[in-house]
């Protein structure tokens, strides 16, 4: 026990200090936490369900190439709108989604190259452009780029406030009306589109035998992606991947059907969020950080609770009718 | 039937298709016609273009100039008649959908995708499955099935879907014996109701009995035609390319089975 502090004290982990890591975010800080968890589990939530249909159409990384190469689209759309609200922003990156979705075809399309490869090729060459960018218009792009590369979750109650109100707590803050609308689009689109997800996604050469367009869908589903990752890149930074990824391949353990599925991811996206919110406080580090890391420690748990009931023969958590 | 197909456009007619992956010509210049009501077999070597053909005609690859139509029309004008059963290796099979959801996926075609599965889909659903001897096995998740069994519900599947013209690339691949003349049984069962089957087949030693016309393929159009004008030794041989006395041992033995039935 003592040689386990000491090792502690030399990584310099905070004492656990149950008071101030379990109880004061929703005591003394709750004004600024509700709005946190609100964001985490609106942008959680979307991205869980959108990650599920990334992760069975072998796009886990799309996200990830997304959120990288949306960049050079943001600095454009600000030098010709000259204007960060929201719209001008949407805009520019859904514009650049589209075209690293288009990049990635045409490379996979016209050589021998895979998905994986045309995708590494085409976010890591748009990175680097937006940087180029950034660091070239410096002077007028008021982009913050360690922003977008890490968000700022904590930022998020001290936005601008909208006209709303909640109640006792005050004017909603502007980034989470966003992202409430986004949570909105995203899930209706979700479940409208939910067979023709379902089908493509399995059976992409049947789908189009029935004449649904599955390279329309596909483009549709990117273009949805990029407001995804737009919304929450200054909230969460790159480490939006994480909330597209971890939930549902936490649920995937458990479920063997799609309504289980995104159940379990949309409900590991909740609790991860909290307990990012937690590990946040404990570690004293970036909340967006700490939910991507509680959302991997959380996978791990689940993958051994997994096999353990596979081992004891519980089936009805993994068979479920789901 | 004969004097049918006389009047009646072709179930399946395909005029100078040419198909590239790459811009490696793998088909030249087919001409097919397949009239309403047969049993096709398309026959040919490993790498012939068989899964080509059939993706062509369904539009799931561009053609080079040519044409293809069903029942006279461009595909788009038909679509709902014709159903496709991709190869059982094309798809992942630890998707989360259990049996019943794959077959619900060709209850209503394009339509069907856009709603919600109704008691008539499922119902569907059910007879398409108990007509494949799956119904059973509705409930199991995709990935807890034997080859056979993927192989049958992807059937199952092209069968909910009502069509009159059945395109099914190596139907047979992985499924036993019995189940391989019960399969046989229920296409002859729809060719009686007038539906069209054009399917991949590698067993030279079932295809003329399986078959009442065949496609010789090997990247050129062989020969097409009733199987007792097509299937000869001759044929064959051209189409395999040299091992003379195995594939004329077939046609003789094809031959027999045909005097046998009295053809
Ligand atoms: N996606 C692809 N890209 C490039 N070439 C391909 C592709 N698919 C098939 N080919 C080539 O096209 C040719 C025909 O392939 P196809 O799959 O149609 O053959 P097949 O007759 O169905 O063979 P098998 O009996 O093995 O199923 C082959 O030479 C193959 O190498
Ligand atoms: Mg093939």
């Amino acid at each position: 026990m003592n040689e386990m502090i000491a090792v502690m004290a030399r990584l310099e982990v905070p004492w656990f200090d149950a008071e101030e890591v379990l109880i004061a975010p929703w005591t003394r800080y709750a004004d600024a936490t509700v709005w946190m968890v609100l964001m985490a589990v609106l942008l959680g939530v979307p991205c869980a369900l959108l990650g599920n249909y990334l992760m069975l159409r072998r796009m886990a990384l799309a996200g990830d190439a997304i959120s990288h190469s949306v960049l050079p689209g943001l600095v454009i759309s600000y030098l010709i709108f000259r204007d960060l609200g929201t719209l001008p922003m949407m805009g520019g990156a859904m514009v650049a989604g589209l075209v690293t979705t288009v990049l990635i075809e045409f490379i996979t399309g016209r050589s021998r190259l895979k998905t994986d490869a045309a995708m590494g090729i085409t976010y890591t060459t748009l990175f680097a452009l937006g940087m180029f960018l950034v660091n070239r218009y410096a002077g007028r792009v008021h982009l913050d780029a360690d922003c977008v590369l890490f968000g700022e979750l904590e930022y998020v109650p001290l936005a601008e406030p909208s006209g709303l109100r909640a109640g006792g707590l005050g004017p909603v803050p502007m980034p989470v009306v966003v992202a409430a609308a986004m949570a909105v689009g995203t899930l209706g689109l979700l479940a409208v589109f939910s067979r023709w997800l379902l089908v493509t996604s399995f059976d992409a050469g049947f789908a189009r035998s029935v004449g649904i367009r599955a390279g329309a869908v596909h483009y549709g589903l990117m273009a949805v992606l990029s407001v995804v990752v737009v919304t929450a890149l200054e909230s969460v930074g790159l480490l939006v991947a994480a909330l597209l990824v971890l939930p549902g391949a936490t649920a995937q353990f458990f479920a063997r059907r799609m309504g289980r599925l995104h159940g379990l991811a949309a409900v590991f996206a909740v609790t991860a969020s909290l307990a990012g919110i937690h590990l946040g406080a404990w570690l004293n580090c970036p909340s967006a950080a700490a939910i991507a890391l509680a959302g991997g420690v959380q996978f791990g748990v689940a993958w051994g609770v997994s096999v353990w009931m596979r081992g004891r023969g519980v089936e009805g958590g993994v068979g479920g009718a789901g | 039937m004969e004097t049918n197909s006389d009047r009646e456009p072709p179930a399946f007619e395909c005029h100078d298709v040419s198909v590239s992956y790459d811009r490696k010509p793998v088909l030249y210049g087919i001409d097919v016609s397949v009239p309403g009501g047969s049993l096709c077999g398309i026959v040919g070597p490993n790498g012939a273009g068989k899964s080509t053909l059939i993706k062509a005609a369904m539009g799931l690859l561009p053609v080079e100039g040519g044409w293809v139509r069903m029942f006279g029309r461009p595909l788009d004008e038909v679509r709902p008649r014709v159903a496709y059963v991709p190869q059982r290796t094309s798809v992942d099979w630890d998707f989360p959908v259990n049996v019943m959801d794959v077959v619900l996926m060709g209850c209503g075609g394009k339509a069907g995708l856009w709603r919600r599965p109704t008691a008539a889909d499922r119902e569907l659903a059910r007879e398409s499955l108990e007509m494949v001897q799956m119904l059973p096995y509705a409930d199991r998740q995709i990935s807890q099935l034997s080859g056979g069994q993927q192989q049958r519900v992807f059937l199952a599947r092209a069968l909910a879907q009502r069509a009159d013209l059945y395109f099914m690339d190596e139907p047979f691949t992985g499924v036993d014996a019995a189940t391989e003349r019960a399969i046989v049984t229920l296409l002859e069962g729809l060719r009686a109701k007038g539906g069209t089957i054009v399917a991949v087949h590698h067993d030279l030693t079932t295809a003329p009995e399986y078959f009442d016309r065949v496609i010789l393929l090997n990247m050129r159009l062989v020969a097409a035609g009733p199987v007792e004008e097509v299937f000869t030794a001759e044929l064959l041989q051209k189409t395999y390319g040299g091992r003379l006395t195995v594939l004329s041992e077939l046609a003789l033995r094809a031959q027999e089975a045909r005097a046998r039935r009295g053809v």
